[in-house]
């Protein structure tokens, strides 16, 4: 499996590995990202990840795009050795249902089975953030169970509020601000997952692994007003093993 | 230390605060924004004696009235808005001094789209993610992250020039730019341009494209000759200033400050960084054509084009 340089204007080159959406892939742009970072090259001025492919920003009065791309084939070659540390896992609570989630019934329906193991299916998964991007904060979220996979809806909804959890095809996501939208709507999430205040200002980042935890309306409430109040830690730990 | 400048009379149509922009968010989403215009921005700050990434305004097309409220040096260049003080015609690209009181105006779209108004010292916005550009549909940035609206008062920060060696500064009449209505874009072709047939390319460097009303800081969409493409969906990827898209309708859209950072189309060229500048300068009704350049040759067009904003400090030094 090749990678290959493309041209993205005059300041900017990208690193594609492939084309398609995979776990590898993705990794292999990890892989390389974080050992770009490191070596720390003068004229790179930022890096961004995307599904398949890394963007890489420069500065062609710093580094001319010959040297670059020598840097850049230098650490593709010494990949293997590179640790990288391990994914976090993040935690998203979400209230499934209700008017937090008024697609839950269609998407039920549309599979032939019950609302209930929809929130299973959804709630079981563990998801891939591959890259991050559309609106500020909101992030590709991959691997979404075949069962309740589900086409978009025909015509989007012009207003979806902040923090709902929803699903689209293969994926699955949440919207970090107000906007409009034509995914799946399944539930609603209290914490907030973009904030340009903070920094980083967004909660996910790319490479997370994510997992949606069920909770009730009490909860729902509960957790609100902690995040309000600035004291909700959000839950991370390490990826549960593979089922 | 910050000083009262200006109280905002009349916010225009669209006017808000940006500086160069935001740089490192783009892998949490967060566009670059910024000003339009890049390099009319530098030069009013170097006009003022500031450095050149300082926030100020951009004001498009017309109707922002401004009354000051204190002693101030100003720079107003871009496009050419039919700016006044007082009722009197305001000279653009070089320092004026304005007084308590008086009224700043832009009356009338002149030449070109966006004017930059810069103040010495620079305005004072608390920075958002580095940055003190506005992104109005993000909702953070410049001030409150909106436009201006009616009695929005800009504080400035102190400046550390002497202003009175800056009023004597004057830009050489044969480095203002001027802002056609007819615009030869020059491009590097990619990333996607494999997913066009050799037609669709011959017909995107062969046509004249109109920018239509449907164009403001996140893109303009151009209309004209539809491009032939094999396939225009592409596994989302990141988009940079000046990356032209081609959807299914195969009509251009050249992607600008306030662009999502991922988009699922794919793009055929991207506009080189200098002419993305006179870009921002061309309004819905201008005409663009497109040039291939290779990388090598948007270097040295890159070059030049700093060499020149160099210049131009070191004359006005």
């Amino acid at each position: 499996m090749g990678s290959r340089f493309l041209l993205s204007g005059d300041s900017c080159l990208v690193l594609e590995f492939g084309d398609e959406i995979s776990p590898e892939l993705n990794q292999m742009v990890r892989r390389v990202s974080v050992s770009l970072a490191e070596a720390e090259i003068q004229g790179v001025t930022e890096l961004v990840p995307t599904y398949r492919s890394l963007y890489i920003e420069y500065d062609p009065l710093q580094i001319s795009i010959e040297e670059l791309k020598r840097r850049l084939v230098e650490i593709e070659r010494s990949l293997s050795r590179i640790d990288l540390p391990p994914p976090r896992t993040v935690e998203i609570p979400t209230l499934y249902g209700g008017e937090q989630g008024p697609d839950l019934a269609s998407v039920a329906e549309y599979h032939g089975i019950s609302e209930r193991e929809v929130v299973e299916i959804h709630k079981s998964g563990e998801y891939l953030v591959y890259m991050l991007g559309f609106t500020p904060g909101f992030a590709y979220l991959g691997g979404l169970s075949e069962r309740i996979s589900t086409p978009r809806l025909e015509t989007p909804r012009l207003r979806v509020p902040a923090g709902t959890v929803a699903i689209a095809g293969q994926q699955t996501g949440v919207y970090p601000v107000e906007s409009p939208g034509g995914w799946r709507l399944l539930g609603r999430t209290p914490i907030k997952l973009f904030d340009p205040h903070k920094d980083p200002p967004s909660t996910l980042q790319p490479y997370d692994h994510v997992r949606f935890m069920e909770i009730d309306e009490e909860e729902y409430e509960e957790i609100r007003s902690r995040v309000e109040s600035g004291d909700y830690e959000i839950g991370t730990g390490e990826p549960r093993e593979a089922a | 230390m910050t000083v009262e400048a200006f109280e905002v009379v009349k916010p225009g149509f669209f006017t808000t605060i940006q500086d160069l922009g935001r740089r490192g968010y783009k892998k949490f989403g967060v566009p670059i924004s910024g000003a339009m215009d890049r390099r009319s921005l530098r030069v009013a700050n170097i006009l003022v004696g500031n450095c050149e990434g300082e926030a100020g305004l951009e004001i498009t097309i017309f109707g922002l009235e401004l009354r000051a409220l204190s002693d101030s040096v100003i720079a107003v260049t871009g496009g050419d808005l039919d700016a006044h003080r007082n009722g009197s015609k305001l000279p653009l690209w070089q320092p004026i001094r304005v007084r308590e009181g008086d009224a700043v105006s832009f009356r009338n779209l002149r030449e070109g789209c966006r004017a930059y108004l810069a103040v010495a010292g620079g305005i004072d916005v608390p920075p958002v993610l580095g940055s003190r550009s506005t992104y109005v549909r993000g909702g953070f940035g410049g001030l409150e992250g909106r436009t201006l609206k009616k009695g929005d008062v800009l504080s400035v920060k102190k400046t550390e020039s002497d202003l009175l060696r800056v009023l004597a500064r004057k830009m050489p009449e044969e480095l203002v730019p001027r802002f056609r209505s007819e615009l030869a874009l020059r491009v590097v072709m990619g990333p996607q341009d494999d997913r066009f047939t050799e037609r669709g390319k011959e017909t995107f460097l062969s046509s004249k494209y109109v920018i239509s009303t449907k164009s403001d800081r996140m893109g303009y969409r151009l209309e004209g000759p539809q491009i032939e493409y094999t396939e225009y969906n592409i596994i989302s990827d990141a988009i940079v200033r000046g990356a032209i898209q081609v959807p299914g309708d195969g009509m251009p859209i050249i992607l600008m400050s306030d662009a999502g950072t991922a988009g699922g189309y794919a793009k055929i060229a991207t506009v080189i960084g200098p002419d993305v500048d006179l870009l921002g300068q061309a309004e819905p009704g201008a005409k663009v054509r497109f040039e291939s350049v290779s990388v090598q040759e948007s270097h040295e067009i890159l070059r030049r084009y700093e060499e020149e904003i160099r210049r131009i400090k070191d004359i006005l030094r």
